[in-house]
């Protein structure tokens, strides 16, 4: 029984890391442009161009 | 042009502070594949002054940050029209605001996700350690964990429902969202009471799944709504281009037409639309105004005469200076007309809307049948209200209120593909309840601009010499002849030495003497000078001459047919001449027609149909057509209308071709059938586990089940929509 009162913790840490890494995907615009950032993904543009520099990293599963 | 926050990530991207920056959005119209958004951000960032550029797909529109005002917004659209995009500035002041308030709703729907699976997690412990040998103390610690994360996401998550209840509790109105409201905070404060006495009849994760799934069908009818009305606003902005401004001291500079002021002057090229009413101040020619009166005989004008936004200059150069809207009498009947239309119709209640008129009275009554009976039959207050609760999750609409925005966001994603655009959120409702078609003539049953009606008598040739002359034109007649000439695989080259005398011909000397592309009279003709001809003539041949009509879209006989086989009696309602109408109306095999229709006619006209309980779908384009398009049951214009229209319309569909109203009608109908579908499974699921509720047999493991049973199966029969008869 001891071993929950690190389990739970960490289960609710885990899952709230997950929200916040939505909520800042979505703060950032990240979700803005969903079609598009299917195909920015695929560009071979060195990323010191400035526009790839705000490609978008694909979705994580944070629904919770 | 639209001035907004600079985007927050735009700070990756070097950028001098100190500098001065504006941040333009333009709608790019044929930004379609997964390359056009480099092509698009590598033609903007082209431009000395421009120091950032954002391609967003999924809107069509591009933000443009501009720098120390080097380049303009017409350098911006210039070089994207150079690289193959149609590209305008957004008419609307903020559209920032609606996406703020969908993605505030992601967020509470990404938070109650969170919570629910959490809450879950720790409630199927409890429910599970009781078969076992959990202890007590442990029930009640997870319990007591559970309210600590369902507390803060009751009170953040569920705000759009809350404010969405009082509004209609102060109105003295039921909505669905009253007992919704009233289920999620009952249960969240009775399961916070029952775990204060420490008992494990705790619904914290039914009032936290609950509001999850409502808040996803929330999220969606948003999410759906902004899209459209994103859509709409791209194509108004797309339609009112560039006008040539006059400046002082006689500079030419391109503004955006909604730019323009009163006592503006602009320069108007043969065929070009006219940006803004006004009065023509020199040159003389004719305008095409069948836009706005559907007639399509060309009015000869002389300054001084009045023309309108929107009509098209046919002949020679027009200087025309500005006026203000209002005074045009047209515009202002026109304006009348809609108000008067638009306050006459009856408001159409949603589905949703009457179901929940009658769902939310008997969720409640049975509710406080519930508690009332447990009490009378001596249960203590607790269980009575436990049961009572249990009764209002249980028969909660989760099923209910995602069954119409999960058929409607298939709808609309089906519709999407097909280049049509749900411009009104009851718009699919309604013309699913429609019962009859009316066109309007000019430009929606026809192309709403001239084609060549003789091209089979032409030569080859010939053809090729005309188009040859008339590629260098933009008037209508001219291009139509360089249409021709594409559609027969003749290669057009690009012209030499050609010169054009707006308003009369095109004139061009060959070694062998000259030949001309023009009226009659440009071409020496003694012939009657008839306005819908050209003729073309060579030196050294006889003349030919070229007809032109306003022809039928290639499927209006088609759609017309299939209207009548599917049971739509059709008409045909114009503001041209009658003798053109009959012909238009002939040819696309309609049998009831009018002609020379003003504006309040075509409104008295659907009134009468109204009266003989006829249920319109009115199909126009022109400004005459506005107010009967605000008038009708329902409406579709299509893309190239006058902006009132589309404004008017609750559907607007891209492309030459008719048979998008066939699918909108067919679209609807299946909408309509499955959300129904929806409400029955909604309302077969309510009748098994309601009595159940009211026993008191459910717990809170049940409830949870079949609430995601039956929001999970509402969904899926939504899918059959998107699934079936791919484009």
């Amino acid at each position: 029984m001891t071993a929950l009162a690190w389990l739970i913790p960490a289960a609710l840490f885990l899952g709230g890391l997950g929200l916040v890494a939505f909520l800042w995907a979505l703060r950032s615009g990240q979700f803005e442009d969903l079609e598009g950032a299917a195909y920015r993904a695929l560009e071979d543009d060195p990323p010191s161009d400035p526009v790839s520099r705000r490609d978008p990293e694909p979705q994580s599963s944070e629904r919770g | 042009m639209t001035v907004h926050s600079i985007p927050a990530r735009a700070g990756t991207i070097a950028v001098r502070r100190d500098a001065t920056l504006q941040t333009l959005t333009l709608a790019v119209e044929n930004m379609r594949c997964g390359g056009c958004i480099r092509s698009v951000e590598r033609a903007a960032l082209s431009i000395p002054g421009v120091a950032s550029a954002r391609a967003n797909l999924a809107a069509k529109r591009v933000s443009v940050v501009l720098q120390d005002g080097r380049a303009s917004e017409a350098d911006v659209i210039a070089a994207l029209g150079e690289a193959g995009f149609a590209a305008a500035p957004m008419q609307t002041v903020k559209p920032g605001a609606e996406t703020a308030r969908e993605s505030a709703l992601l967020r509470r729907v990404a938070i109650a996700g969170f919570a629910a699976m959490n809450i879950m997690l720790l409630s199927v412990s409890v429910w599970s350690g009781r078969a076992g040998d959990m202890d007590q103390s442990l029930i009640t610690l997870f319990c007591w964990l559970s309210a600590l994360i369902a507390l803060p996401t009751v009170t953040y998550a569920g705000q759009p429902f809350y404010a969405s209840a009082l509004s209609a509790l102060k109105g003295r109105r039921l909505n669905m969202d009253v007992p919704i409201s009233l289920a999620v905070i009952l249960a969240t404060a009775m399961s916070l009471y029952q775990t204060l006495r420490g008992s494990d009849q705790v619904y914290f994760d039914a009032a936290v799944t609950l509001l999850f799934f409502l808040l996803i069908g929330r999220y969606i009818d948003e999410h759906l709504r902004v899209r459209a009305r994103g859509e709409a606003q791209n194509l108004l902005s797309l339609q009112s281009g560039i006008a040539t401004l006059i400046g002082d001291g006689g500079a030419l500079r391109p503004v955006p037409a909604h730019a323009l002021t009163a006592g503006d002057k602009v320069l108007i090229g043969t065929g070009e639309r006219i940006p803004a009413d006004g009065l023509i101040l020199t040159g003389s020619g004719a305008i095409d105004q069948s836009l706005i009166t559907g007639e399509t005989t060309p009015m000869a004008v002389t300054p001084g005469a009045q023309v309108y936004a929107g009509t098209l200059s046919l002949g020679s150069t027009l200087m025309v200076q500005v006026t203000a809207a209002d005074t045009a009498t047209l515009l202002a009947e026109i304006g009348r007309l809609m108000a008067a239309a638009e306050q006459g119709k009856a408001r159409y209640r949603r589905l949703a809307d009457r179901a929940a008129e009658i769902y939310a009275p008997a969720v409640h009554g049975l509710g406080a049948a519930t508690f009332i009976g447990w009490l009378a039959v001596g249960a203590p207050w607790q269980t009575a209200l436990t049961y009572a609760i249990a009764v209002l999750i249980v028969a909660c609409p989760c099923a209910l209120a995602l069954a119409v925005p999960a058929v409607q966001i298939a709808a609309a994603n089906r519709l999407f593909r097909r280049g049509i655009v749900i411009k009104a959120a009851d718009g699919l409702e309604r013309v699913a309840e429609a019962n009859m078609v009316a066109f309007d003539k000019t430009g929606t049953l026809t192309f709403g601009r001239p084609q060549l009606l003789n091209g089979a008598m032409v030569p080859d040739d010939v053809l090729e010499a005309a188009a040859g002359l008339a590629v260098a034109s933009k008037h209508p007649y001219a291009q139509a002849i360089v249409a021709e000439a594409r559609n027969r695989n003749i290669a057009v080259s690009a012209p030499e030495g050609v010169e054009e005398t707006p308003g009369r011909g095109l004139l061009r000397a060959l070694p062998r003497g000259e030949e001309r592309l023009g009226s009659a009279e440009w071409c020496g003709i003694a012939a009657k000078d008839g306005a819908s001809e050209v003729w073309y003539a060579r030196d050294w041949q006889a003349p030919v001459c070229f007809r032109f009509a306003d022809a039928l879209r290639s499927d209006a006989a088609e759609v017309v047919a299939e209207c009548k086989r599917r049971g739509y009696p059709v008409a045909l309602l114009s503001g041209d001449r009658k003798s053109a109408v009959e012909t238009a109306a002939c040819a696309s095999g309609i049998v009831t027609w009018q002609g020379e229709l003003t504006p309040a006619h075509k409104i008295d006209w659907l009134a009468d149909s109204a009266k003989q309980g006829q249920k319109v779908l009115m199909v126009g384009d022109g400004l005459n057509d506005a107010p009967a398009l605000a008038a009708a049951y329902a409406s579709i214009s299509p893309a190239n209308a006058a902006d009132i229209s589309q404004r008017a319309a609750d559907f607007v569909f891209q492309g030459e071709r008719l048979s998008p109203i066939l699918e909108v009608l067919s679209t609807a109908k299946r909408a309509r059938n499955l959300a129904l579908q929806n409400f029955g499974v909604a309302f077969c699921y309510n009748i098994i586990a309601v009595p159940f509720a009211m026993a008191g047999y459910v717990t809170p493991l049940i409830a949870a089940v079949v609430m995601s049973t039956s929001s999970i199966l509402v969904t899926l029969n939504a899918a059959r929509l998107a699934g079936s008869g791919k484009s």
